[in-house]
């Protein structure tokens, strides 16, 4: 068991080791990469699957739970340590991640196969899986915040994939922007957390940050009106999970997200990277519940969770049910379903949150490849309005389709989303503060079964519409994707039919695994089922959810759409609110006027400033340096240079002068040698005569 | 006059004229032959004192005329190929006109 915690750092290593190759790799080598990358993620999947296995086996009165940690950086006398942990939060978002992800590997094989990038798209996949793996078992802050990261990294470079179109230059840019103010929160959060007890480590034998003994001393600090530290760091951190998971208002960059490939959005903007805020809200939960000694109710931080999610389900439903592009109502409703994952972390706790994460990664992975499925048959058309009568087309895509599609909007019984969100809505039917958040949840929900049956009803029933668009391939008919994409559709739509089973009231054993509080309710209990209580609330939300779908029928399906450019047939009952929720309720907008303003103007004052002021400055400087450089010059060429030349000038006329001497003509130096010779020979004569 | 004025003035006659067709002449060929005019009359002194000069040992003279001839010959042949080298670089043989290493 322990030896299995401790090689457990080799299921992140492995698809980063698998990045750091296919990196290197030429372009071409593209069944190389593709098994590289898969066969690491295989391996890191069958670790997790051991290590889920293992916690699964042992579950302890206080859960179980194994930690390694290691000394990371060393200064004075402190000592940041890093490390990770193997508990049930982390076992099961690692199989999850890793169960997902292969599949959306496999998927990916067929999807990219004709992009001549296919090399890098690999490289980038395996470095976002290797990052998700690491924030999901890191028990350090620190190393959480650096996988975190390596996350939004990765998530920037799959966005930007298709660089070449401006529109995705731009999501990615603006994906990494948003999620940086959020993690400016966490980072915030981070410093304040260290400072206050030393440690970013969250299991520590009794010394971490998130055990009994931090966690009491930070709630009995308050720094305002009755807030505690720990409530603020909390709500620091909720910033960074908001971010991360495209809560109101730091949603906007999710659904431009989608201008990456599809595998991509399913991968990171559906099921594992958004998810990473409600994991990380998750993980610190001790933190978020904590509560001064002696107070009552809900501590603050919960409450803000709570609420965000619940406004944040609902304002994402209203703005998906005008949308057209398949993959922006998709992207718009895994706002609203994160905005219930975090509803549940508020109102239920760990259990009730993670469950809905778990059984939305499987079915919104599902529905995004789907689409993805239904982009390519149709030749890249996403609009729903030129799409239709597709289950004829498609049959493995609609069946698969239709599965994810009810398990979202809540289907009673059989789907693993109707027992999710029974869970949430049950918890927040309990909540002691108010009812809100309640009647919140039920409005996503019957919002949620209504614009997944428009968006089925438009893209699979009624006509085909694309054949009256222009464009050399419209005519070509759609067809259905090669199996490579079908089966891990059939796969991930048995898991979304399945996964829900283990977490039904009759039998909540994901609940009492991921929650050790939950433990009592392990064995099966049909009469749970059968309360009152449940029975009613079930009752409540069903009639919600079928007349959800019961309204999206009467106004889509009735009469089928044969013209992609008719108007919405809401647009006809309520046109104001229809252009309202097509135009996103104008957050754009509004922070174009706002924030993207003000920086602007921001700018346009730093630019003045730099221009005018410090501009001034340097020209200064520069004219001062120019004069001191001209004297230089001057004193330089008449003085120096002067001197100088004038002594080389008499040199060479001299050596002009000697070198005249040498005619380079052989007589004439014979005549010298003779001259010499007749003078030494009249020398020695004259001397031989004295 | 005794014999070994005469050779003496013989001598200098023929280093005259040696050294006149070297320094005259244009022709490096003339010019050697010049030189070899002069080599020659030497060669003639050494002959002369070495019969009448009234030495212990002859023979000396003898030899060292033997000696300058040899050298000659080698110089010569030296002389000779540095003209021929001039001749197929310049195609020409008149000294005046090879005057490159003025300064």
């Amino acid at each position: 068991m322990n030896g299995l915690a401790s090689q457990l750092w080799l299921v992140p290593a492995l698809p980063l080791l698998a990045a750091g190759v296919l990196a290197c790799l030429p372009r071409g080598a593209r069944r190389l990469a593709a098994g590289l990358a898969i066969g690491a993620l295989a391996v890191s999947l069958v670790l997790s699957l051991a290590a889920l296995a293992a916690t699964w086996a042992a579950p302890g009165p206080e859960g179980f739970r194994a930690v390694v940690n290691f000394p990371w950086l060393v200064w004075g006398e402190h000592t940041l340590r890093l490390g990770w942990v193997l508990d049930p939060l982390a076992a099961a978002m690692l199989a999850m991640v890793s169960l997902v992800g292969l599949l959306i590997f496999i998927y990916s094989v067929g999807y990219m196969a004709g992009d001549e990038n296919f090399t890098r798209f690999f490289c980038f996949l395996s470095l976002f899986a290797g990052a998700m793996l690491a924030v999901v078992m890191a028990n350090s802050l620190v190393l959480l915040f650096i996988a975190w990261e390596l996350v939004g990294l990765a998530s920037y470079l799959l966005i930007g994939f298709w660089y070449q179109k401006p529109a995705a230059a731009a999501a990615a840019k603006k994906a990494f922007l948003t999620t940086r103010v959020g993690d400016l929160g966490l980072f915030a959060g981070m410093l304040w957390l260290y400072a206050a007890t030393g440690t970013v480590v969250f299991y520590d034998g009794g010394r971490g940050c998130l055990e009994s003994a931090a966690v009491s001393t930070l709630a009995g600090r308050t720094v305002t009106a009755g807030l505690t530290w720990s409530a603020v760091i909390s709500l620091l951190v909720l910033l960074g999970a908001a971010g991360k998971s495209g809560q109101f208002p730091l949603h906007v960059w999710l659904p431009d997200a989608m201008e990456g490939p599809t595998p991509v959005s399913a991968l990171i903007h559906a099921a594992t990277m958004v998810a990473a805020g409600v994991f990380l809200v998750a993980r610190m939960f001790p933190l978020f519940a904590a509560a001064p000694p002696g107070a009552t109710g809900t501590p603050p931080a919960l409450q803000a969770v709570a609420w965000l999610g619940a406004g944040t389900a609902v304002f994402a439903a209203l703005i998906a049910v005008a949308q057209t592009d398949i993959k922006r109502i998709l992207a718009y409703s895994t706002v609203s379903q994160l905005g219930y994952m975090f509803l549940g972390l508020g109102v239920g706790g760990v259990a009730v949150g993670m469950f809905h994460l778990l059984t939305h990664a499987c079915f919104k992975a599902l529905l995004f490849l789907g689409a993805g499925s239904v982009i390519h048959g149709c030749h890249g058309e996403q609009d729903i309005r030129r799409l239709g009568g597709l289950w004829r087309a498609q049959p493995i895509t609609f069946a698969t389709y239709a599965v994810g599609m009810m398990a979202l909007a809540g289907v009673p019984l059989l789907f693993s989303g109707f027992w999710s969100k029974e869970e949430i809505l049950h918890a927040a039917l309990g909540w002691p503060v108010s009812r809100g958040p309640f009647w919140l949840g039920l409005t996503g929900a019957l919002l949620t079964a209504f614009y997944m049956t428009r968006q089925m009803v438009l893209v699979f029933l009624g006509p085909y519409r694309g054949g009256a668009a222009a464009g050399a391939h419209a005519a070509a008919r759609p067809h259905e994707s090669p199996p490579v994409m079908t089966v891990p559709l059939v796969l991930l739509a048995v898991g979304a039919v399945v996964l829900g089973f283990f977490g039904t009231p009759a039998w909540p054993a994901l609940q009492a695994y991921l929650d050790p509080a939950h433990a009592a309710h392990l064995a099966p209990d049909l009469r749970r089922l059968f309360s009152a209580e449940v029975l009613k609330l079930m009752a409540l939300s069903t009639a919600v959810v079928l007349s959800g779908l019961a309204l999206g029928w009467w106004l889509y399906g009735r009469r089928p759409v044969t013209d992609p450019a008719a108007p919405d047939a809401l647009e006809l009952v309520q046109p104001g609110l229809f252009r309202l929720l097509r135009e996103k309720f104008r957050v754009d907008e509004f922070y174009a006027a706002t924030v993207v303003r003000w920086h602007a103007g921001w700018a346009a004052l730093g630019d003045l400033l730099d221009r005018w002021c410090w501009g001034g400055l340097v020209w200064l400087v520069q004219g001062l340096a120019l004069g001191l450089a001209w004297v230089s010059r001057l004193v330089d060429e008449l003085a120096v240079n002067g001197g100088f030349d004038a002594a080389c000038a008499r040199l060479v006329r001299a050596g002009r002068r000697v070198a005249g001497l040498s005619t380079g003509r052989l007589p004439s130096y014979l005549r010298g040698v003779a001259a010499g010779a007749l003078a030494l020979g009249l020398l020695l004569l004259w001397g031989g005569c004295r | 006059m005794s014999p070994l004025e005469r050779y003496l003035i013989v001598a200098a006659l023929l280093f005259g004229i040696g050294l006149a067709g070297a320094l005259t002449r244009r022709n490096a060929i003339l010019v050697l032959a010049g030189i070899e005019l002069m080599l020659t009359a030497v060669n003639l002194n050494l002959i002369a004192f070495g019969r009448y000069g009234g030495h212990a040992a002859p023979a000396a003279g003898q030899v060292f005329v033997l000696f300058v001839i040899a050298v000659a010959a080698a110089e010569t042949a030296v002389g000779l190929a540095l003209i021929i080298a001039l001749f197929r670089h310049r195609r020409t043989v008149q000294l005046d006109e090879a005057d490159e290493l003025r300064g």
